[in-house]
């Protein structure tokens, strides 16, 4: 019976052994499982982390204070970015050479640079050593902090975008008797930006969680975001509650919108 | 109108003048010294192999491509001159493209009403009734909210046209515009030109279909590696052509 070459000449077959391998890994989790229910003190873990006294009196402020203040940040700094970085994107493809250098040194600076950085810089390095103040408050700090960092991401996408649109729909715009002006503001940008809809929600998730850096601005107890009201709670109550209950909030906001984007990329991918 | 240059009212001489044109990208020179005329009222089709030059020649005629070197007169006026106003000079040169180029983000009556209203500074009443009055024409009135990705080749093909012609122009560039298309869908589009030959309309089309050459065009001309080879009424170029390298190409293609 030399002719069955496929078939192994050991105890076990290869379904066997497949069957084997598989009840092993069970076992192993079971195992590590068991291990971290029996160990670890859960009564004082609840009490640390999900203290029902301390998740109460943290409502509604957690709401109507510090939620609030994180979308609000997030928005006028995406906005702030969107509209720099659409600048941005438009100078990078100037035909004027020195826009191209600005644009390309203002986008590598400030990729380079950590986010906190730019805040600090726009928080205090300006007011401290030029007297410059940014209006608004922690409002406008934030927005211009925030959004100066956003743009150079963004300007990046744009340009993509605009770039991924087809060079007939210029041509078109044109043979019409449209000005580039026209072409690019009726008929090139609002295809770019569907086309980059899922990498700007990306970038907007990404700028929720940067809104975090923003403690360092010193808010007061109606700016405070979510982060630097956590955190003072904690520092306050000596408890873990807070983290977790803001961790539950940022979720809240970010995972909506990390699942929108995976819907609008299937979408545009079966568009195509 | 009278008042803007490149208006067909006030000029004699042909609709379209090239005069001596030559075009280089890098160091490949597409056309070697072009002189092309096209007539008011005059339907031109432009053959030749590929590579010859001839959509070349055609997309210069609005400077989508800038010229070498040479003249262009479009209506009398040198369009080649760097003071002209060149959105000016395309008003009055509608062209169509082989990929169509409609608008994907707009419906059918958007992509005929927005040039209107941004360029021509129609209201939205005007803008709408000569968009109808030009897709009824091509007939796809009944699509006009319908947007481009729902339309057949053939149907967005139509729709460019009457995008074209809602500028209200005087001559018409055709690039190839069914070469794009299945076969069964060619028919239709080429049955618009056909009417719109009928009405008089100034045509320059380059093509590869002899068959609407034949029957529509009042002149063929025929090009291959960046000159014009041969040129005369369609009978007399497809039936009896003078040149070796005409009757090779169409005992090829015919």
């Amino acid at each position: 019976m030399s002719s069955h070459t496929f078939e192994r000449s050991g105890a076990l077959s290869k379904r066997q052994q497949e069957r084997l391998s598989r009840g092993a890994l069970y076992v192993l989790l079971i195992a590590v499982a068991t291990v971290f229910v029996l160990v670890p003190d859960w009564a004082n873990i609840q009490e640390k982390f999900a203290n029902v006294e301390i998740i109460q009196r943290m409502f509604p402020d957690v709401v109507t204070i510090a939620a609030k203040n994180t979308v609000l940040y997030t928005f006028t700094s995406f906005v702030f970015g969107l509209v720099l970085g659409l600048v941005l994107a438009l100078m990078k493809m100037s035909s004027v050479r020195p826009y191209r250098w600005i644009a390309t040194s203002y986008i590598e600076l400030l990729r380079g640079l950590p986010a906190l950085v730019t805040i600090i810089l726009i928080g205090f390095g300006l007011p401290i050593t030029l007297g410059i103040n940014i209006p608004g408050g922690t409002l406008g700090k934030a927005t211009v902090g925030l959004g100066l960092v956003a743009a150079a991401y963004m300007a990046e996408t744009i340009r993509a975008g605009i770039e991924a649109v087809p060079k007939g729909q210029m041509e078109a715009a044109r043979s019409l008797g449209m000005s580039h002006f026209w072409a690019m503001t009726s008929i090139i940008i609002p295809q770019a930006f569907r086309i980059i809809i899922p990498p700007l929600t990306n970038e907007l998730v990404l700028l929720i969680k940067d809104t975090s850096l923003l403690f360092v601005l010193g808010t007061t107890p109606v700016t405070k975001e979510l982060t630097k009201f956590g955190r003072d709670l904690m520092s306050n109550t000596f408890n873990g509650t807070p983290l977790l209950v803001i961790a539950v909030m940022y979720l809240l906001i970010t995972l909506p919108l990390t699942r929108a984007v995976a819907a609008l990329e299937v979408r545009s991918a079966r568009a195509r | 109108m009278s008042t803007q240059p490149a208006t067909g009212s006030s000029h004699d001489g042909p609709a379209i003048n090239v005069i001596q044109l030559h075009k280089s990208f890098g160091d490949l020179e597409v056309l070697k010294g072009i002189d092309f005329q096209v007539d008011f009222g005059e339907v031109v089709c432009v053959i030749g192999p590929s590579g010859s030059g001839k959509s070349t020649l055609l997309r210069c005629v609005n400077r989508l491509e800038e010229p070498t070197s040479g003249t262009i007169e479009i209506e009398g006026v040198d369009i080649t001159d760097q003071d002209i106003d060149l959105n000016l000079v395309r008003r009055h040169i509608g062209m169509v493209f082989q990929q169509f180029n409609l608008f994907p983000h707009l419906s059918v009556l958007r992509n005929l009403t927005i040039a209107q209203k941004r360029v021509l500074k129609r209201d939205q009443s005007e803008a709408e009734d000569v968009a109808r009055t030009n897709l009824e024409k091509v007939g796809l009135l009944d699509k006009i909210e319908a947007y481009p990705n729902h339309l057949s080749g053939g149907q967005q093909q139509r729709v460019a046209i009457a995008r074209a012609l809602s500028m209200d122009p005087d001559m018409m560039l055709f690039d190839e515009v069914t070469s794009a298309l299945d076969p069964e869908l060619v028919g239709e589009v080429l049955s618009v030109m056909r009417n719109l030959a009928d009405e008089g309309m100034t045509m320059m089309v380059v093509t590869h279909e002899m068959g609407f050459a034949r029957e529509v065009a009042d002149r063929v001309v025929f090009m291959d590696g960046g000159v014009v080879v041969e040129e005369g009424p369609p009978n007399q170029l497809l039936e009896n052509p003078q040149e070796d390298r005409t009757k090779s190409f169409l005992s090829m293609v015919l």
